[in-house]
C-alpha cells in the first residue's frame, strides 16, 4: 500500500529508532490518515504486543467528589483517550489519567522501551483549562512518559501547547493515492474495480480517504460487477442538504424560511456537525449565486459560524444565516429586475 | 490492511546505522542514561546558564549571595526560560536535599483552586525554615512557593491568594509564572517585583543551538541556524526541537533549509503565490479550489496569517490603503479562529476580502 506522506513518515520512523523524540502533535484534515499513522509508529516502538488492545472503562474521582467515568483504549505499552469525551471534565481526567499513567512503572520490565506512550485523540476540541493543565505535566514527566496529541484544526491549541511538541502535518490523500488504495483493497476482496470508477470515487471523495472506502462500499452493495459508469450513491445527508440549499434559492418568504429551520433541525438532530451544515450550505449557495454576491456570503457563513463557536445553539446561527442570505438575495435579484424595466 | 502495517517497517530497518544510535544515546554523561529529549537535556540547571534575562538573573545572583528575595512575578511568551530560571535559582538556593522540602511547586496540572490555596499553601507557608542546610552551608530564612501557569488559575483563587501572602510574608516568598500579565489580577500583581521575559533574540538562539550541534555532534551551516532561528520566532523550545528532529530526519548528513522548513510546518512560498494569484484572477470558483487545497494539504491557517501578514506589510505590490484592509481583516481572522471558529470558512473570508481589495480598487 502506498504512503502519500513519504517524508513525514520517514520522520517518524527514524526518530522513533532513539529513544529521545519529542511528545508529538499529529494534525490534518479528517480520514487523511493520523490515526492509522500513529498505530504504526507505536508498533515500529514496541513490536506487536500494541495490537493487543482492551477497552477499559475507568471512573475517575474529581477533587469535587464528583465520578467521572470514560473509557480508554490500551495495551500492554500505550494508553489511548479522547479526554473531550468528558466534556467539561476534561481537564479532570487530564490531570489525573496522565499522572498515574506517568507515575506508575513500566509493566512489563522485557521491553526495550524506557517510557509510554499516551495517546491523546481530538484534543482540539479540549477546554483551554484542560490544554494548561498539560503544559508542566508534559515536561516533568518527559522521562517516563511520551505524549501524541493528536488534532483536525492547530488553531485551537494554544500557544504553550504548540511549543512544548514537535507538530507533524499529516495533509489528506491526493486522489492518485486514494485511486491506488482503493485498486488495492478492492483487489484484496477479491473485487475488479474498473479505472475509471476508482478514478470517480476518488475525485468524488474530496481527497476523503475513509469517505472513499465508504463509497465503494455501497457501490459494491448497489451493484457488483462494477461498471466504469455505474452510480456512486451519495450520503443521504448530502442530497438532503443539497435540497435545502435548493430551498433557499428559489423562494425568499417567512414560510419558506420555516420550512428550512424544519430541515436544518432535521440534519442537526441527525448529528450532522453545524460547521459541516454551514459549509455544506455555503459551496451550494455559491454555486447559485451571481459574482457580486459571492464574496458577501462568503464573509456572513464565516461571521454566523464563528458566532455559532461562541454560542450554545447552533440553530439560531444557522437559521441567522439563512434568513440573511434570503434578505440580500432577494434585495439583489429585485435591483436586477428594476435595473431591466428601466 | 495486513500489508500496510508492515510498510513502515520495512522502510525502517535501515536507518540510522547502530553505531549513530550509540553515540547519540551516550553522548550526554558518559553512562547510559535514560533517552530524554534535547529541550529536556539542555534545560539550565544554574542560574548563570539563562540566557538574555539578564535582570531577573541580577536579581536572583544577588539573593544566592545572601540578598533577601521579593515575591516574583514572571511574564512572557513560551520558551523564553520562566520555568528553567525558578527552578535552577531554588535548586542551588537549597541544593537538592532541601529543596523537597523548602519548595512547592504548583502549577496548572495540579488542584489550585481556593481550597487548595487556603489549605495546602498555607500549611505549607506555615512550617518554620531554618537558615542553615545540612552541608553547612547557609540558605535563606524563608521557602518558595512556585506558582507556574498562574494564568489559569481562577480570580478568585488568585485573591484567596492575597490574604495568604502578606500573612506569611515572613516565612514565604512567592513566585508566579505566567504568558499574559493582563490574566493575573492587579492586587497580586502589585505585591511582586514584574519581570518580563523577552523572546530571546535571534543571536543569543544562534550561540545557543550552535552550542547544542556542537555537543550532539550535528552538521549544520551557519546560514541554517539563522533559518531555524527565525522560523522558531524567540521561542528557544521550538529551535531546540526543530534541531533535533532535523537531526534524527537528515541521519548524520548536513541540515538544510529545505528539512527545516519542512519540520516546522512553514508554508511553501510557491504554495501562497498561489493563493494569491488566485485572489487576483477574481474567479470565485479558483479561488475554492485553492483553499480547499491548502485545507486538505493539512496546512494551519494560523500559519498563514503569520506569513502573510509578512509578505502584505513589506510588499511594494499593494498600495497602503490595501495593506491596512487586509492586515485588518487578518486581525479579525486570528481572533475567530482562537474563539475556535472553522478553519476552511474563515481563510474564504479572508481570500474573498482580499480578492476584493485586489480586483476593485486598482
Ligand atoms: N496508507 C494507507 N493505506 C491504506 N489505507 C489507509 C492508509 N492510511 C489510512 N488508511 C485508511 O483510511 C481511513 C482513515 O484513516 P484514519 O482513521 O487514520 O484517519 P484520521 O486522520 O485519524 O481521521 P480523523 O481525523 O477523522 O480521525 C482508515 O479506514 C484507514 O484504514
Ligand atoms: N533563556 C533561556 N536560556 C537557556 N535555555 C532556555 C531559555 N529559554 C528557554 N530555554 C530552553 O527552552 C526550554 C523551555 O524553557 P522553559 O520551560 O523555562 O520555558 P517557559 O518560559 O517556562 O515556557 P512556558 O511559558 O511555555 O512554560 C528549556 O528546557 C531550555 O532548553
Ligand atoms: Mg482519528
Ligand atoms: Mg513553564
Amino acid at each position: 500500500t502506498v504512503f502519500w506522506t513519504e517524508s513525514c513518515l520517514f520522520l517518524f520512523c527514524v526518530q522513533v529508532q532513539c529513544g529521545d523524540f519529542p511528545h508529538l502533535l499529529v494534525y490534518g484534515p479528517s480520514g487523511a490518515g493520523k490515526k492509522t499513522r500513529i498505530m504504526c509508529l507505536l508498533r515500529e516502538l514496541y513490536g506487536a504486543g500494541v495490537e493487543k488492545l482492551r477497552i477499559e472503562h475507568q471512573s475517575i474521582t474529581a477533587p469535587s467528589k464528583k465520578k467521572i467515568e470514560i473509557s480508554t483504549i490500551a495495551s500492554n505499552y500505550h494508553l489511548e483517550v479522547n479526554p473531550s469525551d468528558a466534556g467539561n471534565n476534561d481537564r479532570v481526567v487530564i490531570q489525573e489519567l496522565l499522572k498515574t499513567v506517568a507515575q506508575s512503572q513500566q509493566l512489563e520490565t522485557s521491553t526495550q522501551r524506557d517510557f509510554k506512550v499516551v495517546l491523546l485523540t481530538e484534543v482540539d476540541k479540549l477546554t483551554k483549562d484542560a490544554q494548561h493543565a498539560l503544559r508542566r505535566t508534559m515536561e516533568k514527566y518527559m522521562a517516563t512518559c511520551r505524549l501524541i496529541l493528536c488534532c483536525n484544526s492547530m488553531s485551537k491549541i494554544i500557544a504553550p501547547i504548540q511549543s512544548r511538541c514537535l507538530a507533524i502535518r499529516v495533509p489528506a490523500p491526493s486522489t492518485e493515492d486514494i485511486c491506488h488504495v482503493l485498486s488495492s483493497v478492492c483487489k484484496k476482496e477479491g473485487l475488479t474495480l474498473p479505472q475509471e470508477l476508482a478514478q470517480r470515487l476518488a475525485e468524488k471523495s474530496g481527497r476523503n480517504l475513509r469517505k472513499a472506502l465508504l463509497m465503494c462500499e455501497s457501490c459494491r452493495v448497489q451493484q457488483y460487477p462494477f461498471t466504469p459508469d455505474q452510480d456512486i450513491p451519495e450520503m443521504d445527508w448530502e442530497v438532503y442538504l443539497r435540497e435545502t440549499a435548493n430551498a433557499i434559492v428559489s423562494q425568499q418568504t417567512p414560510q419558506r424560511l420555516l420550512e428550512v429551520r424544519g430541515r436544518l433541525y432535521e440534519l442537526l438532530t441527525h448529528c450532522i456537525p453545524p460547521e459541516i451544515i454551514m459549509k455544506g450550505l455555503l459551496s451550494e449557495l455559491l454555486n447559485n449565486c451571481d459574482g457580486q454576491l459571492k464574496g458577501e456570503v462568503t464573509h456572513m457563513a464565516a461571521f454566523y459560524e464563528h458566532r455559532l463557536q461562541l454560542g450554545s445553539k447552533a440553530i439560531y446561527h444557522l437559521e441567522a444565516f439563512v434568513a440573511k442570505f434570503m434578505a440580500i438575495y432577494k434585495k439583489f435579484m429585485e435591483d436586477g429586475l428594476e435595473d431591466m424595466m428601466f | 490492511m495486513q500489508a500496510f502495517l508492515k510498510g513502515p517497517s520495512a522502510i525502517s530497518t535501515k536507518p540510522p546505522a547502530a553505531k549513530e544510535r550509540a553515540a547519540a544515546g551516550s553522548s550526554g554523561e558518559g553512562k547510559r542514561l535514560k533517552p530524554i529529549p534535547w529541550v529536556e537535556k539542555y534545560r539550565p540547571k544554574y542560574v548563570d546558564e539563562v540566557a538574555f534575562q539578564d535582570e531577573v538573573v541580577a536579581v536572583l545572583k544577588k539573593s544566592l549571595e545572601g540578598a533577601d528575595l521579593p515575591n516574583l512575578l514572571f511574564y512572557g511568551p513560551p520558551g523564553t526560560g520562566k520555568t528553567s530560571t525558578i527552578l535552577a535559582a531554588a535548586r542551588e538556593l537549597y541544593g537538592p536535599e532541601l529543596f523537597r522540602q523548602r519548595v512547592l511547586e504548583l502549577n496548572a496540572s495540579d488542584e489550585r483552586g481556593i481550597q487548595v490555596i487556603r489549605e495546602k499553601v498555607k500549611a505549607f507557608a506555615q512550617l518554620t525554615a531554618s537558615g542553615s542546610r545540612s552541608d553547612g552551608k547557609v540558605c535563606p530564612p524563608f521557602k518558595i512557593v512556585i506558582l507556574d501557569e498562574a494564568d489559569s488559575m481562577t480570580s478568585a483563587a488568585q485573591a484567596a491568594l492575597r490574604r495568604t501572602m502578606e500573612k506569611e510574608s515572613k516565612t514565604t516568598r512567592f513566585c508566579l509564572i505566567c504568558n499574559y500579565i493582563s490574566r493575573i489580577i492587579e492586587p497580586l500583581t502589585s505585591r511582586c517585583s514584574k519581570f518580563r521575559f523577552k523572546p530571546l533574540s535571534d543571536k543569543i538562539q544562534q550561540q545557543r543551538l550552535l552550542d547544542v550541534s556542537e555537543k550532539e555532534h550535528v552538521k549544520i551551516s551557519g546560514e541554517a541556524v539563522s533559518y531555524l532561528v527565525k522560523v522558531s520566532e524567540g521561542d528557544l523550545r521550538k529551535a531546540i526541537t526543530f534541531l533535533q528532529s532535523a537531526t534524527r530526519l537528515t541521519g548524520g548528513k548536513e541540515i538544510t533549509e529545505k528539512i527545516i522548513t519542512e519540520i516546522a510546518g512553514v508554508i511553501p512560498k510557491e504554495t501562497i503565490d498561489g493563493l494569491l494569484s488566485a485572489c487576483q484572477s477574481s474567479s470565485f470558483e479558483k479561488l475554492e479550489t485553492v483553499a480547499k487545497n491548502l485545507i486538505n494539504e493539512g496546512y494551519a491557517v494560523a500559519q498563514l496569517l503569520n506569513q502573510l501578514h509578512d509578505i502584505v506589510v513589506e510588499s511594494e505590490d499593494f498600495t497602503d490603503k490595501q495593506k491596512s484592509a487586509i492586515v485588518e481583516k487578518l486581525a479579525e481572522v486570528d481572533k475567530c479562529l482562537a474563539d475556535g471558529a472553522d478553519e476552511y470558512l474563515q481563510l474564504m473570508s479572508l481570500c474573498a476580502l482580499v480578492m476584493q481589495q485586489l480586483t476593485q480598487n486598482i
